[in-house]
């Protein structure tokens, strides 16, 4: 019904058309990446439920335990549903520089019942397609984890009707065109010899087309969900009691599970962005394993330092830091940029968390923008950096016909990160904005002083979490 | 009769009950409870949050045990939860009007 001219995604399809049966073998998906990115896609659910789920819910007071797994829980399939609506093909299909089109609204075109074939994606690679559909659900889990990070700063005060009809607004005004913008292009089959490589380029998302660098979404994830948190921070307003009353985590053992599962999960998220199961995928997989553990080395150290004693929950923050920050790096930096993102990371973003929130003021419960705001930044910024073969990294590709590699400079490649990280911190603040005064004039954002007194356990949800 | 009550150190527990046995007291109540004496709480650091805990997590005993027994009992809790250190906590001894053995009806020390 669509044609499979509409999105360059799925040039392979037309490729297959054009060069008949003999290349038709040669173009179909190989299976062991199908395995590894449907495997991959699986580890970025564990992410969300239960990993952020535990290791935001164990840093609450009891009483409102449930509201945070709950507020995940939904959040995440609710984004999920929305992405096969409407999400996927806004954020996906050829459009403007800002937005796609409505050519995969309700997943349409993905399976072809008459003929019993799947339409075909691009990954990095010349004629090595995969299936959309894989595509479509490895990129749900990456909208829908987004939207659950923003929670973090909202805990235990805001409403559960806010949380889902901000969500919405946010998903659809600031997830769907960050996405878009960094992350949609041609494809490389499409940049053949005789192409037209300045309009290709220009049917790609504006920060791609700024040749920005974001492996596995520095911008896209982390800088948007920790901006859009901390303004939720701010516009909502503090916890009752907060600085008079203790608000001590209720249980750090969950924290260090939800950590272990994030770490876990986050090489789907990473290695799985490489979208084969090659080099490039192996490089990040190493490369989120390092940073990670150098982070946690970094903040524990920095912690035992500066405060006097070595933390559990700084150990596991240090992970979350160190996997923000190498997200974007992923496969686009060597070994020594994973050092250096990792340990730069863990004490960046202690400061995070702790100087830097003192000065914002904000009660961002969860520290959503000490650690995803600013690891992400971080992250995105040495990206830039570390990607220079002189430092160890790949370099980046300059001409997707050839597939030639190059650099541009640390200080060019750096200022164009620096553009693609203000223009989303920009974007999504003032959507975030918009969006959580919309949420207060409709329905409130906040619940009644006494019931976030009593939690909202059981002033939301009317149950416990412990019980006995 | 006297109602002893002790507040000791949680890890105490077990050397008290079995001193308590031993000096022929019955029975007893056991409870959780928190709060401050000269022992300081402590301070406890979640990123940037400082949080200052000023009562400290003790084990408060009750035994009703009659007036011939109580230098017995004070002996034998104060041996058996004493470490020499801040923080071992206090008996308190009041006076018992009554006493009833709910199944039986028995009252005064013989409901002991």
């Amino acid at each position: 019904m669509k044609t499979a001219i509409s999105s360059p995604l799925r040039l392979g399809v037309g490729l297959l058309a054009l060069l008949g049966p003999a290349l038709a073998f040669a173009q179909s998906p190989d299976k062991g990446d199908t395995a590894w990115m449907l495997t991959c896609t699986a580890l970025v659910l564990l992410m969300s439920v239960p990993a952020l789920a535990l290791f935001y819910g164990g840093l609450v007071r009891s009483k409102n335990m449930l509201s945070v797994l709950m507020q995940v829980f939904v959040s995440f399939s609710l984004i999920t549903v929305l992405w096969c609506i409407y999400g996927y093909s806004f954020a996906f299909t050829t459009g403007n520089a800002f937005f796609g089109s409505t050519g995969r609204v309700f997943l349409d075109g993905l399976f072809d019942s008459s003929t019993g074939t799947f339409a075909l994606g691009a990954t990095f690679s010349k004629a090595t397609p995969m299936y959309e559909i894989v595509f479509v659900a490895f990129q749900a889990t990456f909208a829908a984890i987004t939207c659950c990070l923003i929670l973090g700063s909202l805990v235990e005060r805001i409403k559960f009707s806010a949380v889902l009809l901000f969500l919405v607004i946010w998903f659809t005004f600031a997830y769907i065109p960050v996405a878009h913008m960094v992350w949609f292009w041609a494809g490389p089959d499409s940049y053949t010899a005789d192409a037209n490589a300045d309009e290709l380029l220009a049917s790609a998302g504006l920060i791609w087309q700024w040749g920005a660098l974001d492996f596995a979404g520095g911008t896209v994830v982390h800088i948007n969900a920790g901006v859009a948190g901390l303004v939720g921070a701010i516009v909502l307003g503090k916890r009752v009691g907060l600085g008079r009353e203790s608000m001590p985590p209720h249980n750090l053992t969950m924290t260090m599970i939800g950590a272990s599962l994030l770490w876990f999960g986050w090489f789907g998220f990473n290695a799985g962005s490489a979208l084969e199961a090659n080099g490039f995928a192996a490089l990040a997989f190493m490369n989120t394993f390092l940073a990670t553990a150098c982070a946690v080395l970094s903040w524990t150290f920095a912690e035992w330092l500066l405060k006097g004693k070595p933390s559990m929950l700084g150990a596991a923050s240090g992970a979350v830091a160190g996997l923000v920050a190498i997200t974007p790096a992923a496969g686009n930096v060597g070994i020594p940029g994973a050092f250096v993102i990792g340990l730069a990371a863990g004490v960046v973003c202690l400061w995070g968390c702790t100087g830097l929130k003192k000065l914002i003021g904000a009660d961002d419960s969860l520290d959503v923008f000490g650690v995803h705001g600013i690891g992400g930044i971080l992250g995105a910024l040495l990206t830039g950096v570390f990607n220079a073969p002189s430092l160890g990294g790949p370099g980046l590709v300059t001409d997707w016909v050839t597939v030639a590699m190059g650099y541009p400079g640390i200080g060019a490649q750096l200022l164009i990160q620096a553009k693609a990280v203000g223009l989303v911190v920009v974007w999504t603040a003032v959507v975030s904005f918009i969006g959580f005064y919309l949420v207060k004039a409709v329905l409130g954002l906040r619940v009644a002083e006494e019931q976030e007194r009593e939690g909202l356990d059981i002033t939301s949800h009317g149950e416990r979490a412990y019980t006995g | 009769m006297k109602l002893i009550t002790a507040v000791i150190k949680p890890f105490k527990l077990e050397d008290v009950r079995q001193a308590l046995a031993e000096a022929g007291v019955q029975g007893m109540t056991v409870t959780e409870v928190k709060g401050f004496g000269r022992q300081k709480g402590h301070t406890e650091l979640y990123r940037g949050a400082e949080y200052t805990v000023d009562f400290v997590p003790k084990t408060k005993i009750e035994a009703a045990v009659p007036d011939s027994l109580v230098e017995q009992v004070l002996e034998a809790i104060t041996g058996a939860a004493g470490t020499g250190s801040i923080g071992d906590g206090k008996v308190f001894v009041f006076d018992l009007e009554h006493a009833v053995r709910i199944r039986t009806g028995e009252t005064g020390d013989a409901a002991l």
